[in-house]
C-alpha cells in the first residue's frame, strides 16, 4: 500500500476540523452554555471528556470552540496574506524607492515583538473577536511580504514577463495576469502557515483575557481551566483536549504548508545522508527535510 | 544604499529609527484611543471645571504635536510615567521586573539551545532512522503546543512537590542571602524548564536543517578527503557553520520568545516583565503597558543588532562579500 503523503494527511485533518467548525453546535452532543453535570466531573460514558468548571461538557466545548478558533485563525490569516501579498508583490515588481520604503516598513514590523503590540492594541480597542482578527492579521504579514517579494523579483525578469511588457501591457495587467499566477502556490502555502501562527495568538490573547468573556474557543477553554485551577484540582480533561486540538491544527497546517512550498520548489533541498553516520550517501538526490 | 557609510553605523542608525518608530506608535496608539485620562479617572460627579483642570494638568489640552514632543522629552529623562496600579514610577517597576525575567529566561534559553544542538546532532547522525524521526517529531509537537498550555500541564504534573507560583516563599521572612537564593532558584525551576521546552522546538528544527545543509558543502568533502574522522568533520567544520544561521534565527525568533515569556510568567505568576504586561492588561494600567511595550521593543531591537554584528564577526564570508 502506498504511504499517505504528508500533504494528504495534513489536508484531511484540516478538512475534518473545518467541518467541525462549520457544523459546530449542530454536531456537539450538548449545548455550549448548558450545565449538564457537576463541576470538573472526570470522563465518563455520557461525557467522554468530562465536564469543566461550570459543569459544561468538554467534548461539546471542543467541537463548538473549533468554530471561533478556526474562523479567527483563518480570517486573521486572510487579512495577513492580503496585506503581505500586496506589499510583497508591489515591492518586488516596482523595485527602486517603493521597494526600499516598503521593505524598511517590513523590517520594522518583523522586529517589533508581535504579542506585546497585539496586547497593547487590543487593550486600547477593548475585547472583541473582530479586533482579535484584525490585530493578529495586521501583525503577521511580514514573512509572506518578504517571501513574495523575493519570488516576484525573479518572476519579473523571466522572458515571458519581459515579452508582455514589450508588447505594452500595463503594470496592473502584468501583475494580475502574469505575476500572480506564478506565485499562487506560494501565497497558498503562506496562508496555511499563517493560520498555524494565528491560532497560537488567538489562544494567547484569550489567555490574557482579551477576548470577550462569553466566547467559547480553544483559547478561552485553556484560560478558563487555568483561572479555575483545573491543574491543581487534577482536572486534566478540562485543559488537555483544547491544547491537543491546537497542536493538531498547527501540525496539519505545517505539513500542508511545507508540502505546497516543496511542490513550488522554493525551499532549499537538504542532501541525503547515509543512515548510520554523517556521511553523504547521494549528493544529488533531494530529500524532504 | 551609500556604500561609503560603514555597515555598523548604518545598522546603528536603522536600530535607532526602529526604536523611534516604536516610540511614535506607542504614543499614537494611546492618544488615539477613545477618551482620555480625564475620563479614565472616573471621578464621580466631576464638574466640567475639574475635568478641564485635569486635562490642563496632563497637558491634554495642547496640540498632539506638543504632547508628542513632551513625551519624547520625558522619555529622554528616563521617565516612563507613574503606574496606575501601585503608584510607583513605571521605570522602577520595569527595572525590577527585567531582572526577574532574566532569572528564568536566560537559563531556560541556554537549556533549550544546549538540548537543541545535542538532539540536532543526534538526529543528523542517525539521519532517516527511528531516532531521527522521534527527536524531530518531539521538536515539532513541542513547537505546536501553546506556551500557556505547556505551563498548565507542568503545573498539574508537579503540583505538590515544586512551587508553581511566585518567585519566592511569601511566608519565609528574614532569610539569609543563601537561603533566599535557593528559595528563588527552587521557584524558578519550573518556569525556566517550561520556557526551555517552549523554545526548544524551533531551535532543534533549525539546528537539524542547518547541519544537513552545511554537511553538503564542498569544504566538508575536502575535510573528509584530508582523512578526518566523521566526528572531527562535524565538530570542526559542519557544526561551526551550522550554528551561524542559528544566531540569526535567535534574533528573528526573539519576538515569539517574548510571547512565550509573557504567557509563561502569567501562568506561573513570575513577577517579571511578562507578568507586568499581563497584570497591566487586567488593571487597564496604561502607563505600565506603554512602558513595558517600549522596553520589550528596545530589548528586542538591541538584541537583533547585537546578533547581526556578532554574525559579521563570526562569519568572514559576509564581510568579504560586502566589501566586494
Amino acid at each position: 500500500m502506498r504511504r499517505p503523503s504528508a500533504f494528504g494527511v495534513g489536508l484531511t485533518v484540516l478538512a475534518l476540523f473545518c467541518v467541525a467548525a462549520l457544523l459546530g453546535p449542530a454536531i456537539a452532543p450538548y449545548g455550549l452554555h448548558e450545565q449538564v453535570g457537576g463541576v470538573f466531573q472526570p470522563p465518563s460514558w455520557s461525557h467522554p471528556l468530562g465536564t469543566d468548571d461550570a459543569g459544561r461538557d468538554v467534548l461539546s466545548l471542543c467541537i463548538g470552540g473549533a468554530r471561533v478558533s478556526m474562523v479567527v485563525a483563518v480570517a486573521a490569516s486572510f487579512v495577513a496574506i492580503a496585506i503581505g501579498a500586496s506589499i510583497g508583490v508591489i515591492a518586488g515588481y516596482s523595485g527602486g524607492l517603493v521597494d526600499g520604503v516598503l521593505m524598511r516598513i517590513t523590517d520594522y514590523f518583523l522586529v517589533v515583538p508581535a504579542l506585546p503590540l497585539m496586547i497593547v492594541i487590543s487593550t486600547v480597542w477593548g475585547p472583541s473577536l473582530w479586533h482579535v482578527v484584525l490585530v493578529i492579521g495586521a501583525l503577521l504579514w511580514t514573512p509572506s511580504a518578504r517571501v513574495l517579494r523575493a519570488e516576484v523579483l525573479t518572476v519579473r525578469e523571466r522572458s515571458y514577463v519581459l515579452r508582455v511588457r514589450a508588447m505594452g501591457a500595463s503594470r496592473t495587467r502584468i501583475i494580475v495576469h502574469h505575476v500572480l499566477p506564478q506565485v499562487r502556490a506560494l501565497i497558498a502555502a503562506n496562508c496555511v502557515l499563517t493560520i498555524s501562527v494565528a491560532i497560537f495568538f488567538e489562544s494567547a490573547l484569550a489567555f490574557l483575557g482579551l477576548e470577550s468573556a462569553d466566547t467559547v474557543s480553544w483559547g478561552t477553554m485553556i484560560a478558563d481551566a487555568f483561572r479555575r485551577a483545573a491543574a491543581s484540582s487534577g482536572a486534566w480533561w478540562a485543559f488537555v483536549p483544547p491544547g491537543i486540538c491546537i497542536a493538531i491544527v498547527v501540525l496539519a497546517c505545517n505539513l500542508v504548508g511545507s508540502a505546497v512550498e516543496d511542490r513550488a520548489g522554493t525551499r532549499l533541498r537538504a542532501p541525503r545522508l547515509s543512515r548510520t553516520g554523517f556521511a553523504v550517501a547521494d549528493r544529488t538526490a533531494g530529500e524532504d527535510a | 544604499m551609500p556604500t561609503g557609510v560603514p555597515y555598523v553605523a548604518r545598522r546603528l542608525l536603522g536600530a535607532a529609527a526602529t526604536i523611534l518608530l516604536a516610540v511614535t506608535l506607542n504614543f499614537l496608539l494611546f492618544r488615539l484611543a477613545p477618551g482620555d485620562a480625564s475620563d479614565l479617572t472616573h471621578v464621580p460627579g466631576a464638574s466640567p471645571a475639574l475635568r478641564h483642570a485635569l486635562r490642563h494638568e496632563f497637558g491634554l489640552d495642547q496640540s498632539l504635536w506638543h504632547q508628542y514632543l513632551a513625551y519624547l522629552g520625558q522619555l529622554a529623562h528616563g521617565n516612563l510615567g507613574v503606574s496606575f496600579a501601585n503608584r510607583l514610577p513605571v521605570a522602577d517597576n520595569l527595572w525590577t521586573a527585567i531582572g526577574q525575567t532574566c532569572i528564568i529566561a536566560l537559563p531556560g534559553l541556554l537549556l533549550a539551545v544546549v538540548i537543541a544542538v545535542a538532539t540536532g546532532l543526534l538526529s543528523v547522525w542517525r539521519h532517516g532512522t527511528a531516532v531521527d524521526h522521534a527527536s524531530r517529531g518531539t521538536a515539532l509537537v513541542l513547537y505546536a503546543l501553546p506556551a500557556q498550555w505547556v505551563a498548565i500541564v507542568l503545573i498539574s504534573l508537579t503540583s505538590g512537590w515544586l512551587p508553581t507560583a511566585g518567585a519566592s516563599d511569601p511566608f519565609a521572612v528574614e532569610q539569609s542571602g543563601l537561603a533566599h537564593a535557593l528559595d528563588v532558584a527552587h521557584h524558578a525551576l519550573l518556569p525556566a524548564v517550561c520556557y526551555a521546552l517552549v523554545a526548544y522546538g524551533q531551535f532543534m528544527i533549525v539546528v537539524r536543517a542547518s547541519l544537513l545543509q552545511s554537511l553538503s558543502e564542498d569544504y566538508i568533502l575536502t575535510a573528509r578527503a584530508k582523512g578526518l574522522s566523521s566526528w572531527q568533520v562535524v565538530r570542526r567544520h559542519a557544526l561551526r557553520t551550522a550554528l551561524l544561521p542559528v544566531t540569526t534565527l535567535f534574533g528573528l525568533t526573539l519576538g515569539s520568545l517574548v510571547a512565550g515569556i509573557v504567557l509563561i510568567e502569567a501562568a506561573f505568576s513570575w513577577p517579571g516583565i511578562g507578568l507586568a504586561i499581563a497584570n497591566a492588561v487586567g488593571a487597564r494600567d496604561y502607563p505600565m503597558l506603554q512602558g513595558a511595550f517600549l522596553v520589550v521593543t528596545v530589548v528586542v531591537v538591541l538584541t537583533n543588532l547585537a546578533v547581526d554584528l556578532l554574525y559579521r564577526a563570526l562569519d568572514p564570508r559576509v564581510r568579504v562579500s560586502r566589501r566586494a
